[in-house]
């Protein structure tokens, strides 16, 4: 059986069961031994019961079973930081963001009623880390050992970038927008977490500086006050803490764009390359792949053989999503589900299937997600060093009683 | 879910009362010491067993190059191979033929 060797090969000879629960939490069996064996349940302030796998830096995954809906509370949003370093969030008025830069006209220093007085635009998108899926790489690549749950969809809402860098102006020749967060290293070492999105991002109506989450403050762990918010890119660009943005008129050259955070050249087609961090051999990852995920029954659940309604939600860079298929028998056979309403491009599309009567026995269902572009997920794995874009069909094994 | 929702529940208040759980210990051998006193200090050591079991020597001995050159870790070359055997010891696979 497929999984067995997959656990086999991990280089333990563990008689692993098919699941295993971390706290009543599923952990996917495909997990390296050493991450199913610190993963636990845990609680944080403004968190509930997310799946910890290291709590120095915080990384926390959202459960599967939470993607039965479409938008995930902000209780359960999954928590990363690369460096231990969660700020002390100032008094909100005293809270500044700077904007400047080589390619900027002016310095501007926005406060927090600055921010309020420009236009507010909601966007309902998907966030979701680069590595999430890393863990269910095979071969394993090193990194965060993410199962499926580095990723959440909420409705963020705050100014457009856009209206932010007006109030700085552009010069001609700007090419790429720096940003930081509060965020700084504990010990001296570790590069400063810093990125840059491409003016013509930086400009999309759809990339704003988000300042509620679900109609709330966002919690400090996903960014509080403010992050920015880059619909179809990868959670990567979407700086917590923001607190300074520069224009610049050259590539920012630092560890987490020129070395992390890269794959390799035309392995993952994009609709608007990032030319100016492009190199011979790589890219800067960007747009997300179309993917889904099946929420509803979990991985080593029991369903009536009666029937039972198969559920979860798929999504993609944002094009949107139009096809969504079931397969109950391993992958032989799909079968295409009712999808609901959208919420927009960027959004999760839930799907669902009632399965009709079912013999009892072992089944193996997967999901398989096509978007408006006609993008299909991948049916092998497009190995890659840093574990990125793992769009392969995802297996749960449930049992019919 | 099969457990019974009051076993999780008195588990999360349980942990909701600490401030963070101590990483997971490391396995006793040689350069353990070294290890837990070196690598615990930008992240806990579960990065170490979170990432096992499935890094070659080679890998593990990049791993820990990586963390010197690229996040500035300051351990010497001496202690850094002990590391990096250890890693592969305790946490890594056999290298490829
Ligand atoms: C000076 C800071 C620092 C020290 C000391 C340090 N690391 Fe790291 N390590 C990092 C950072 C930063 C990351 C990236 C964290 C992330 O992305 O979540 C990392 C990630 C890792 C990873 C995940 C794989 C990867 O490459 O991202 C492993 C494994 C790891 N470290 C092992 C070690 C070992 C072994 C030691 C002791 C030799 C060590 N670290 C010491 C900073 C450090």
């Amino acid at each position: 059986m497929q999984r067995r060797t997959v656990i086999a090969g991990g280089g333990a000879a563990l008689l692993a069961p098919v699941s295993a629960m971390a706290d009543g939490l599923v952990l996917p069996p495909e997990l390296p031994d050493g991450t199913r064996q610190i993963a636990r349940a845990a609680n944080l302030p403004g968190k509930t019961r997310l799946l910890r796998l290291a709590d120095r830096p915080p990384n926390y995954a959202t459960p599967t079973d939470v993607f039965a809906d479409t938008i995930t509370p902000n209780d359960r949003f999954f928590v990363r930081y690369h460096i231990d370093a969660v700020p002390t969030p100032p008094p909100i008025d005293d809270w500044v963001l700077t904007i400047g830069g080589e390619a900027a006209v002016q310095d501007a220093r926005l406060k927090w009623d600055d921010l309020l007085d420009l236009p507010q635009v909601g966007v309902v998108a998907v966030c979701q880390c680069a590595g999430n899926r890393r863990g269910l790489c095979v071969p394993h690549v090193a990194g965060v050992q993410w199962g499926d749950g580095a990723m959440g969809c909420a409705e963020w809402r705050g100014p457009r970038l856009s209206d932010v860098l007006r109030v700085a102006r552009i010069k001609a020749g700007a090419v790429e927008i720096y940003v930081g967060g509060a965020d700084s290293p504990p010990v001296p070492g570790p590069p400063a977490f810093r990125k840059s999105i491409p003016l013509a991002k930086a400009m999309d109506d759809d990339t704003i500086i988000a300042i509620s989450m679900n109609d709330a403050p966002l919690p400090l762990l996903n960014g509080y006050p403010a992050r920015l918010v880059v619909p179809g890119w990868t959670g990567t660009y979407w700086m917590k803490h923001l607190n300074r943005i520069e224009i610049s008129a050259t590539p920012l050259a630092n560890f987490w764009m020129k070395t992390a955070y890269r794959v390799p050249a035309g392995l993952f087609p994009v609709q608007q390359p990032f030319a100016s961090q492009a190199s011979e051999t790589s890219a800067p990852i960007t747009e997300m792949v179309v993917n889904s995920i099946i929420a509803d029954p979990v991985e080593g659940g029991e369903v009536e053989r009666s029937g039972f309604t198969v559920s979860g939600v798929a999504w993609d860079r944002g094009t949107g999503i139009r096809r969504v298929e079931v397969s109950l028998d391993d992958g032989k056979t799909w079968l295409d589900t009712l999808l609901d309403r959208p919420l927009g491009p960027y959004a999760y599309r839930r799907f669902s299937l009632d399965t009709g009567f079912l013999r009892r026995g072992q089944y193996r269902l997967f999901s398989r997600a096509t978007s408006n572009a006609g993008e299909r997920q991948s049916d092998v794995l497009k190995a890659n060093p840093g574990g990125y874009h793992n769009n392969v069909p995802r297996g749960i094994s449930v049992t019919v009683v | 879910m099969r457990a019974g929702a009051g076993v999780i529940l008195a588990l999360l208040l349980c942990r909701a009362a600490m401030a963070a759980d101590a990483p997971a210990p490391l396995k006793p051998g040689e350069g353990a010491e070294a290890t837990s006193g070196y690598c615990n200090a930008c992240h806990t050591s579960d990065y170490i067993v979170m990432n096992s079991v499935f890094l070659s020597p080679a890998a593990w001995k990049a791993e820990v190059t990586k963390m010197r050159t690229a996040f500035g870790a300051q351990i010497d070359d001496g202690v850094a191979a002990e590391i990096a055997a250890y890693l592969a010891a305790n946490y890594g696979v056999a290298a490829k033929p």
